[in-house]
């Protein structure tokens, strides 16, 4: 069987929705950050797969800027949660209740 | 045998990425998306696009990971205690996930009929192609990703000082 794009975006369908699934479900905050992460690699996998088969190479040129924007995302979040940290004492989502009403 | 990497690549990424949102250990967690980034890289270099493959392995598995467990160690979290998955989360979750999954399954339909040549590859993905994309037609993107990088690399300095407040 030839592997053609629609693997592809198949793959990176459910792996976006493993992502999604995951940010529901969890409570601690530094796993949905790797979530997170999961979710934009599926981005960048379907971003690669067409850009193979429109043999396109922005494609590619916006994955390369998408894993920059996520490492300065993943360092300001981390800088976010630990500054959290110090007040709260938890990484837990439910235990950030400073802006509640 | 490009089926062969193709299936081991796909079923290791969705396996570990599971286990991402399964395990309780966070460092378990942060094992698994480490495995699952590099057979991302894996399909990367099956669609032929190795720069991005290797910066993937560098940036993600190199940088952004040891972040993640220096993080997790700096802040020393036990695992979670029981499992505080709520009835209405997991409901609404698969329920979410399902909905996805139809709306990607009917956008793919769309999208094979709109591609039209599946299958043909031009190569044309060598990297001195794609330096010459990235410093010409997108040379403006890059500098302003650079700023972006200096702007969160300050942001994160500020944010770290002990005297928050």
């Amino acid at each position: 069987m030839q592997i053609g794009l629609t693997h592809y975006l198949t793959a990176s369908g459910i792996l976006f929705a493993i992502g999604l699934a995951g940010i529901i479900l969890r409570r601690d905050m530094i796993i949905i950050y790797m979530c997170l992460e999961i979710m934009l690699n599926a981005a960048n996998l379907a971003l690669v797969a067409f850009s193979r088969y429109n043999s396109n190479l922005s494609g590619q040129v916006l994955v390369f800027f998408v894993i920059t924007v996520a490492a300065a995302e993943v360092a300001v979040g981390l800088a976010l949660i630990v500054a959290l940290f110090r007040v709260k004492h938890s990484t837990k989502a439910e235990d950030i209740t400073l802006l509640k009403f | 045998m490009e089926n062969f990497f193709f299936w081991t690549f796909v079923l290791t990424m969705i396996g570990s990425g599971i286990g991402v949102i399964a395990n309780k250990n966070p460092v378990a967690s942060a094992m698994n998306l480490v495995l699952m980034i590099i057979s991302i890289a894996g399909l990367f270099v099956l669609l032929g696009a190795y720069f991005l493959a290797a910066v993937q392995v560098l940036v993600y598995a190199g940088a952004v990971m040891v972040l993640f467990l220096f993080i997790i160690m700096l802040l020393d979290l036990k695992a979670e205690q029981q499992a505080n998955f709520r009835m209405l989360g997991i409901i609404g979750g698969l329920l979410t996930v399902l909905l996805l999954g139809i709306g990607f399954f009917l956008a793919g339909k769309n999208i094979t009929s709109l591609v039209g040549k599946m299958g043909i590859v031009i190569q044309n993905n060598s990297i001195k192609a794609l330096g010459e994309l990235l410093f010409g037609n997108y040379a403006l993107a890059f500098e302003a990703v650079g700023v972006l990088l200096l702007i969160s690399m300050i942001g994160v300095i500020i944010l770290s000082k002990k005297d928050l407040d």
